[in-house]
């Protein structure tokens, strides 16, 4: 019986060591011991080795479906004009088939919903959950999945959130005393030694491996920094690197403590959810954040929602209309490593962190896009997309003009009507359209 | 633990749609994780409203029309194997097809059921002839209310008279399959 507690405490004094020397003060410095390339590097070549496996194991059965990435079936493009015919002035009855057909195609597989769920990968990355079609392939790979089960399980499991426990708490606490100080430039630097610590902290408490390219571009204070959604981790990703305002809504229990103190060291905007309606009044008070060029830039997530990753939709463009430098970032994760993901829908905000404590790793590149700013005869709209092709561009994401809000919203009718119209010009020329109504405005 | 997909469809319903629908195994599996996916109430059928929900169908002005195709008389849900039947309409027809010589039943996907289905389309009450009121309705869906009343009635007019032979004011299958074919083939 003694045996076992000096076991245990042994075990536990390691413990402490390995967190606290190891990980938490090259944190707070800013410095890494290269223990996470190492074993970002290792689980390549074991993955690689895997889709190998995984592929001779294909060619060998069959019967294994296929993962297709890129979707079901291969869509024969083309405009409405190109298909039914240049301004024929004339209907035929196999008009409707130019309907049909897309109409078909999008019940197999659309563009929309798609971004709404997990994206599906090329090769499976030996974890149970992204296992669309679980077969046998061979022993070693179910070896390595079980091996991976327990590293994952439970050694970096309890390692993540004793680091995730600390870095909120270490959070609060420290705004908190931060918070204590007059107003000067002792308390700005403390502050933001004490986001930046925590942030990193909480950082390898997910084993993330982060890479900023273009340093220079990294947005000033005074601008706006706007960058595409996946996942609230988002935040811990980009403040890993700079200080930053966040926007928000207040929320109870725990992230209003973690919010209510964080504004003590330094200005966040939060409001509260009866402010969050009232448009005029959010954009205002953005405004004042921005017109006072010292204080830190502000972080918006102008799609307003998560989306997987592997597109970026419509910005809102509410957050183009403040004015002010805005600061395009694009993230992007690698799906390897583990879903990023947040399907809100599906998991709520729990379940979802220790899915991403039990992953492999989160790995991500971050690029810091050239500032841009609303030019002459410009409207919010236009400047929004193009901010948003910036960044779809430089992360290799899909550029897609549809609202995120359709995750849980219905599709505008004014849509169907901009197609109706489309049509209508087609089979009676533009000058033959009398319309019964007034065409609506188009979003 | 993975999808649920594989795991529900058992191997002898995938066969079993093989046999009636001509789609390969790892298709009927492809489109089997998209019927789950499109279930948002997770009971094994589709409504409307789950067609609904997808937005570049929301959008299409003929797509009511689409949806009710999917549902058989009088019935608001419609399970996998009806899914799967409707969609065998649009398959694209293998070179391996081509040359059998079935004496049996004709595939889904031959170009005439291809053609009875786009004129079932139009032929709502299902007595074989497109009316000029049928015809009228397709036309209202796709121009919404850009063009007129008297306008669009001119054009059905005009298509009737032009396609019917019989000279009995409406279009029947054979009228409707003479008409000069546009590209109406879907690929896969």
């Amino acid at each position: 019986m003694d045996d076992l507690w000096s076991v245990a405490g042994a075990v536990f004094q390691v413990w402490v060591f390995v967190v606290l020397f190891l990980i938490m003060l090259p944190a707070m410095f800013g410095l890494s011991l290269g223990v996470t390339g190492v074993y970002i590097q290792v689980l390549v070549k074991i993955l690689e080795w895997a889709t190998v496996r995984i592929q001779r194991g294909r060619m060998e059965q069959p019967s294994v479906p296929v993962p297709l990435p890129n979707g079901i079936i291969e869509r024969a493009g083309g405009s409405m004009e190109e298909e039914i015919g240049e301004l024929r002035n004339s209907f035929a009855l196999s008009d409707a088939f130019y309907f049909y057909k897309k109409g078909l195609e999008s019940i197999v597989d659309d563009q929309v919903t798609q971004r709404f769920s997990s994206e599906e990968l090329a090769s499976w990355n030996l974890l149970t959950r992204t296992n669309q079609n679980f077969r046998y392939i061979s022993l070693r790979l179910t070896i390595i999945w079980v091996l991976g089960v327990f590293v994952r399980y439970c050694i970096l499991f309890p390692l993540r959130i004793t680091l995730a426990i600390i870095g909120l708490s270490w959070l609060v606490i420290g705004t908190t005393l931060v918070g204590f100080l007059p107003e000067n430039s002792v308390k700005t630097w403390l502050s933001e030694l004490v986001h930046l610590t925590c942030y990193r902290i909480c950082a390898r408490g997910l084993s993330a491996t982060i890479r900023y390219y273009n340093k220079e571009n990294k947005p000033q204070k005074g601008g706006i920094c706007v960058a595409n959604h996946t996942t609230p981790i988002d935040v811990v990703i980009l403040a890993n690197d700079g200080c930053y305002a966040m926007v928000g809504q207040i929320h109870g229990g725990l992230m209003g403590v973690i919010q209510r103190s964080m504004v003590r060291s330094c200005p966040h905007v939060w409001f509260e959810r009866s402010e969050m309606k009232d448009r005029h009044a959010v954009t205002s008070r953005l405004r004042a954040h921005v017109a006072a060029k010292t204080k830190l830039p502000i972080l918006i997530f102008p799609e307003g929602t998560c989306i997987n990753n592997t597109s970026v939709m419509m910005f809102k463009k509410g957050s183009f209309e403040i004015g002010g430098t805005i600061y395009p970032v694009a993230i992007k994760y690698d799906p390897r490593f583990g879903d990023a993901f947040w399907n809100s829908g599906k998991y709520n905000m729990v379940s979802y962190l220790l899915r991403m404590m039990t992953s492999w790793a989160i790995v991500v590149n971050v690029w810091y896009l050239p500032p841009m700013t609303l030019q002459d005869g410009e409207d919010a709209a236009h400047f929004a997309s193009r901010v948003k092709s910036a960044i779809a561009h430089q992360g290799g994401l899909l550029d897609l003009d549809w609202d995120g809000g359709l995750k849980r919203g219905k599709v505008k009718d004014s849509f169907k009507e901009e197609q109706q119209k489309m049509y209508s010009s087609i089979i009676v020329g533009q000058n033959g359209i009398s319309s019964c109504s007034q065409s609506t405005k188009v979003e | 633990m993975g999808s649920r997909a594989s795991t529900l469809l058992r191997e002898e319903e995938i066969e079993e749609i093989k046999k009636e629908t001509g789609f390969s195994h790892s298709q009927i599996t492809r489109l089997y994780s998209r019927f789950t996916s499109l279930d948002k109430g997770e009971n094994g059928t589709l409504s409307r409203e789950d067609f609904q929900r997808i937005p570049e169908l929301a959008i299409n002005p003929l797509g009511d029309r689409i949806i009710n195709a999917f549902f058989p008389e009088g019935e608001d849900q419609v399970n996998f194997r009806g899914f799967m039947r409707t969609l065998a309409h649009f398959r694209p027809i293998e070179d391996n097809e081509k040359n059998k010589n079935s004496s049996a039943s004709e595939p889904l996907n031959s170009r005439t059921n291809k053609l009875l289905f786009a004129f079932r389309l139009y032929d709502l009450d299902r007595d074989d002839k497109i009316s000029r009121d049928e015809l009228l309705q397709v036309l209202r869906m796709m121009v919404g209310v850009n063009i007129s009343d008297e306008q669009l009635g001119s054009i059905a007019d005009r298509t009737i008279q032009e396609a019917d032979t019989n000279g009995d004011n409406s279009i029947s299958f054979n009228e409707f399959i003479k008409v000069p074919p546009v590209d109406g083939e879907q690929d896969y």
